[in-house]
């Protein structure tokens, strides 16, 4: 779905009913997240409401902040973003992680 | 299509170095992206500084988030989901030109950020009650280093109440700009590069609160075993 504006170009218009169901799987998220933090699943648990965060962000990125829609530029800008956190947690981890088990 | 228009004192008019105005906008929001990417390392730091203490001190970690509200950190998450709903209605009714819903819907926003920040303080007035402010007066008996665990609580959540202090100011002259009529389906950049900001605040709390108010919700304070 898209509208022209006065200049002549295009550009997208997300329909209202989008942003009402990424609110909707939001709220749902975020009571399924404290219920299932109640619950024990071992070494699981962080790993579970990690993965619930993540699919919330990128609900928010894709839909709210229109990244779904954006040109390919932008969207490797993003995807750039997040892989240089991802190397900085992972890379740190392996180091500090490590040392534990070698006893420092 | 008119590009190169000399309209001085327009801000939908396409400047000299674009060629369109659908690559100016597109610069604009490259712009902001590089800017939210900043953010996002400036607050990897504090996450990585979260996974690496939360490892060492795993209990101490356990039994410090245990203090937390629950209650209190979930209703402001719900908060801040109705802010962001907002924010993204106000960009929409900005593509549409009304003028009227852009403006309801930045009141809205910010009043929903108001209550987030009362909120925040009322969990802040209850830790220095309890001693739980990292500093001279801290105290928690029984368990070491849970220091540590407020101090990134604090740094965490306060660098994310201070984003949103900032994002409520940006909003007063938003707000008056688009009383006055400023924002149109030709033009409104600004709305949709701060909508940009305020979600990407919200997507801090989103892993703000599981990983400070849910840490080791299924064990009992200080006595975790598990890693």
């Amino acid at each position: 779905m898209s509208a022209q504006n006065g200049s002549g170009e295009t550009h997208h218009i997300v329909p209202v009913k989008a942003y009402l169901g990424v609110f909707a799987f939001l709220m749902v998220m975020t009571v399924v997240t404290v219920v299932v933090s109640w619950v024990d699943l071992g070494i699981f648990n962080t790993l579970v409401a990690m993965l619930i965060a993540v699919a919330k962000a990128i609900a928010v990125v894709m839909i709210f902040m229109h990244v779904r829609w954006a040109n390919k530029l932008a969207r490797l800008f993003v995807a750039g973003g997040f892989f240089w956190l991802l190397l900085l947690f992972v890379l740190v981890m392996m180091d500090y992680f490590q040392r534990a088990t070698l006893g420092f | 299509m008119s590009t190169h228009s000399v309209t001085a004192g327009n801000p939908a008019a396409v400047l000299h170095h674009f060629d369109t105005a659908e690559q100016q906008r597109d610069a604009a929001t490259l712009g902001m992206w590089l800017f939210l990417i900043t953010e996002v390392m400036f607050f990897g730091g504090f996450f990585t500084a979260y996974i690496c203490y939360r490892h060492y001190y795993y209990d101490a970690f356990v039994a410090a988030s245990h203090t937390l509200n629950i209650p209190l950190g979930a209703f402001n998450t719900a908060v801040l989901i109705c802010s962001s709903l907002t924010m993204a209605m106000a960009v929409h009714s900005a593509q549409l030109g009304q003028r009227k819903k852009i403006v309801t819907y930045l009141l809205l926003t910010m009043l929903l950020g108001a209550t987030f920040l009362g909120v925040k303080t009322i969990e802040y007035a209850d830790k220095f009650e309890h001693h739980h402010v990292p500093g001279p007066n801290f105290s928690f008996p029984g368990v070491e280093n849970a220091q540590l665990f407020f101090s990134l609580y604090f740094g965490m959540t306060g660098l994310h109440a201070a984003h949103m202090v900032v994002g409520i100011g940006v909003m007063i002259p938003m707000l008056l700009a688009a009383m006055k009529g400023k924002y149109t389906s030709d033009y409104y950049t600004p709305v949709e590069n701060f909508g940009l900001y305020w979600h990407f605040v919200d997507i801090v709390w989103i892993f703000l609160f599981p990983l400070l108010y849910l840490l080791g919700g299924h064990l009992t304070p200080g006595g975790g075993a598990h890693h």
